[in-house]
Parts: structure tokens; C-alpha cells; sequence
């Protein structure tokens, strides 16, 4: 489903990814997983082109791009708009549309981009808030709700897409404490069902219970990666190691 | 003492009615030009090409750093000349204020658009919209709600500033004061008045920019 191949992003003098390679399958769901500042958000954005690499290629299902430093012709506004359609990315902050109710921010997709006649969307975004436990919320507006309801909203609003491959980028990191279990609910939901997702992540253990396959980055490299319980549990590396200790610390 | 006497301006009445009705004309053709102007610029100073940033920028600064009314003379006296075309004074005054005001409009707008978190924007992308649709459907919508209270400020200057067309005599309130001054010989009053009317019309739009200001906070 995704395909990466030597990926290269360095921001000024500052390299964030140094020759990335990653591969995940359909239905597959891959942890990036490492210490901040290891370049795991820039790879994700990355996918979606949201943030344009300086060399490699990216493949998501059958749309393929490669970039060659300053020498690459960058793909048009449309195309990219087209491209980034087919995933549904999930942020830190949530970015709901503040002047929209949650109801017209799932809906809001489908009849801008998708032009899904109203009525059909809005069916389907009720659909979607039901499936997220948010229905009695669709007329709320975002500053209503609650961090954890807010970026069950985000999620509905991705899905609402129907996306080959979800992006998630750190999706519970600016949740208090008690809010982040029911994100996670909606996440491992969506891999029972089969979704294709990538997820970066500090919640090791709940990597460890969802994710098919770790990826361990630190410096803009993949240090480590291989199903995930075999990583967390014998990681190779040394660094894997240290990442990890206080994790299996804890537990 | 000075002997107050206002009852003399109710002859005069049909002439401050048609020089308030001058005023309000120009108010209204200098806020829907300027805006148009400032929302030009605004974007343009936002555009990712140098060639479109920096004249707006240029428009902006020159006309923010000159006075009004000696932009409204040189539009009727110089420009004239150095372009070779008959210019009206309405035509000169009208054109120099819209272009003053939508150097305001310009900033307030360009401070508007990015006044809203890239996050908006990223959340958009992400979905697949389009530049053209991101603005419209989420950053303009966002930033209008923010822009409102100043813009109406500035179109509150602008209906002010309209009292320096009498320069190149146009009959507006100003102008229609001179001349029942000329007349009466009486300017106390007279101004007085003409202040007042000025103060009857804008009264209502700050307390209106008041309550926007308010619902913009929440």
C-alpha cells in the first residue's frame, strides 16, 4: 500500500530524514516509534506530502511521486489536493474547523473535495460520528467538546474521506491523562476493521497491543523495526534498548 | 459674549441635505473601491512570487506615508498632467481616497489571513482541498469574523476623510458649511451643526463595531 524509498529531508542545515526506507502493507498498522527530534512526524507528513522531501519516491496505492533535490519539478497544486484526498491524517492539535459544528467539520470533505451532494454527506457523517460514540455531539461546536472528543471529531473527519491509509501524528500526546484511552479506543477500532495506518506514537504499550510492525527511528534513520511485540520486547540495538528501558521499567 | 442663534440654518436646510447626501455617496463609493484595492493588496503582499509581493507592498507604504489631502491635490493637479488624461475632481478625490484607504484595508486584511494557525491550513491540505478552497471555505471565513471591527473602523476614517474633497469643490457637507459661512457669516453655528450631523450617522456604526468587537472575543 506504502512504499518509501530512500527518503531525504533536511530543513536549512538541519538533516531530518537520511535515506528512508519503509514498506507497509494493506491493512497493515506500522508504530513509529522514537525519540523526539528523530524525524518519525517528518516521515508521516511525508507521506501525505504535506511536507516535501528533497530525494526519494513515494508510492501510496497506485499514486507515485519521486523528488530529486531542487532539480524536481514539483507536482501542481491539483495533483497534490488529489493525492492528499486518499489519506486521512489525524494531528497533534487536533485543527478542527473552529467555525463549523462537528457535524459540518466530517462533512466538510465530502462536499468540498469529494462533492458528495449534502444530504448523502451528511447521512455519512452521522454514520461516522455514531461510529466515533459522538452522535449526540454533530451540533456542537468544537469549543464545546473536550480534547478527546475533539480529535474523535478529527478522526470521523478523516475517515469521513474514506482514505486508503490513515496517518496519525501523535494523536493523544496533548490529552490529559484520562482522555487518551478513549482516542486509542477509536484507533484500535479501525484496525480491527482492517484500515492501513501509520501512527506516531509515545504509547509504547498500546504500540505494542495494535501495531503489526515497530519502526524505530532516532537521527533520521530507521534504527530498528520487525513486528512490533518482538521489538518492544527484545529490541536489537542498543539505542532500541535505551529507548526503551523505561518503558519496560514501568511495567 | 457671543449670541448662539441656530435658527437662520433651517433655510439652509435643502443644502446640507444634498451635501450630506455628497458625503454619504462618496463614503459608500470610497468603501467598496478601497476594499477592493486593500483586498488586492492584502492578498498580493501574501502572494509567493516577489514580482506581485513587492509592488503591493510599494502601493501600500507610499500611500500609508503620504497625507490624504495631498494625495487628493496631486491626484487632481499632477496626475493630470503627467499622464495626459482630463481627470474630474470627483473622479481625482475618489480615486485618491479609495487608494488611501485600501492601503489600511490591505494591512488589516493581510494581518487577518495570517492571524489564523497554520494548523487550519495543514488540517485542509490533509483533507485534499485546494489552495482556492482553503482560503474560502476555511482561513477567509475565519479571518473575516476577525476582520470585521477594524475594517469598520477604517471605513469610519473613510467617511470622515470625505470631508477633504471640498478641496477640489466638491459639494459635499463640508463644502456646503463653507458656503452658508460665506453667506451668513456665521461659522460657530454652522460647524457646529455640521459636526453634529457627522456624529448622528457614525454614532450608530461604533456602537455597532462595540458589539462586533464583543462577539469576535468569543
Amino acid at each position: 500500500m506504502i512504499e518509501i524509498q530512500g527518503l531525504r529531508k533536511q530543513f536549512g542545515d538541519n538533516v531530518v530524514l537520511r535515506d528512508v526506507s519503509m514498506q507497509v502493507a494493506k491493512g497493515q498498522v506500522v508504530a513509529l516509534v522514537g525519540p523526539s527530534g528523530s524525524g518519525k512526524s517528518t516521515l508521516l507528513r511525508c507521506i501525505n506530502l504535506l511536507t516535501i522531501p528533497d530525494a526519494g519516491s513515494i508510492r501510496v496505492g497506485e499514486h507515485a511521486f519521486s523528488f530529486q533535490g531542487t532539480a524536481t519539478r514539483l507536482p501542481g497544486d491539483r495533483v497534490l489536493a488529489r493525492f492528499r484526498a486518499n489519506t486521512g491524517m489525524v494531528f497533534q492539535h487536533f485543527n478542527l474547523f473552529p467555525h463549523m459544528s462537528a457535524l459540518q467539520n466530517v462533512m466538510e470533505g465530502m462536499v468540498t473535495v469529494l462533492h458528495t451532494p449534502r444530504k448523502e454527506a451528511r447521512e455519512r457523517a452521522l454514520q461516522l460520528l455514531a461510529k466515533v460514540g459522538l452522535v449526540d455531539k454533530a451540533d456542537a461546536q468544537p469549543q464545546q467538546l473536550s480534547g478527546g472528543q475533539k480529535q474523535r471529531v478529527a478522526i470521523a473527519r478523516a475517515l469521513a474521506m474514506q482514505p486508503q491509509v490513515m496517518l496519525f501524528d501523535e494523536a493523544t500526546s496533548a490529552l490529559d491523562p484520562e482522555l487518551v484511552g478513549e482516542v486509542l479506543a477509536v484507533i484500535q477500532s479501525l484496525a480491527r476493521d482492517g484500515m492501513t495506518m501509520v501512527i506516531v506514537t509515545h504509547e509504547i504499550a498500546f504500540a505494542r497491543e495494535v501495531a503489526d510492525v515497530l519502526v524505530f527511528m532516532r537521527d533520521g534513520v530507521v534504527v530498528e523495526s520487525g513486528p512490533a511485540k518482538d521489538v518492544i520486547d527484545h529490541p536489537q540495538q542498543a539505542a532500541t534498548q535505551a529507548f526503551l528501558a523505561r518503558f519496560h521499567d514501568q511495567s | 459674549m457671543y449670541q448662539w442663534n441656530f435658527e437662520f440654518l433651517w433655510e439652509y436646510r435643502s443644502l446640507f441635505a444634498t451635501g450630506l447626501l455628497y458625503t454619504l455617496g462618496y463614503t459608500v463609493m470610497c468603501i467598496a473601491l478601497g476594499l477592493l484595492f486593500g483586498l488586492i493588496a492584502g492578498m498580493g503582499q501574501l502572494a509567493r512570487f516577489g514580482v506581485v509581493r513587492w509592488p503591493m507592498k510599494g502601493y501600500v507604504e507610499l500611500f500609508r506615508s503620504t497625507p490624504v489631502l495631498v494625495q487628493i491635490i496631486w491626484f487632481y493637479y499632477a496626475l493630470p498632467v503627467l499622464l495626459g488624461i482630463e481627470m474630474s475632481p470627483a473622479m481625482a478625490a475618489v480615486l485618491a481616497l479609495s487608494l488611501y484607504g485600501g492601503a489600511f484595508y490591505s494591512e488589516i486584511i493581510r494581518g487577518g489571513i495570517i492571524s489564523i494557525d497554520v494548523g487550519q491550513t495543514e488540517a485542509a491540505r490533509a483533507l485534499g482541498m485546494t489552495r482556492f478552497q482553503i482560503m474560502r471555505r476555511v482561513v477567509l471565513p475565519q479571518a473575516l469574523r476577525r476582520m470585521t471591527p477594524p475594517l469598520l473602523n477604517q471605513s469610519i476614517m473613510q467617511l470622515k476623510n470625505t470631508s477633504l474633497v471640498s478641496i477640489v469643490a466638491l459639494p459635499d457637507l463640508v463644502y456646503q458649511a463653507q458656503a452658508v459661512v460665506h453667506e451668513t457669516y456665521r461659522p460657530l453655528e454652522t460647524y457646529t451643526l455640521i459636526a453634529l450631523m457627522y456624529l448622528a450617522v457614525l454614532l450608530p456604526a461604533t456602537s455597532l463595531i462595540k458589539r462586533l468587537e464583543r462577539r469576535a472575543d468569543t
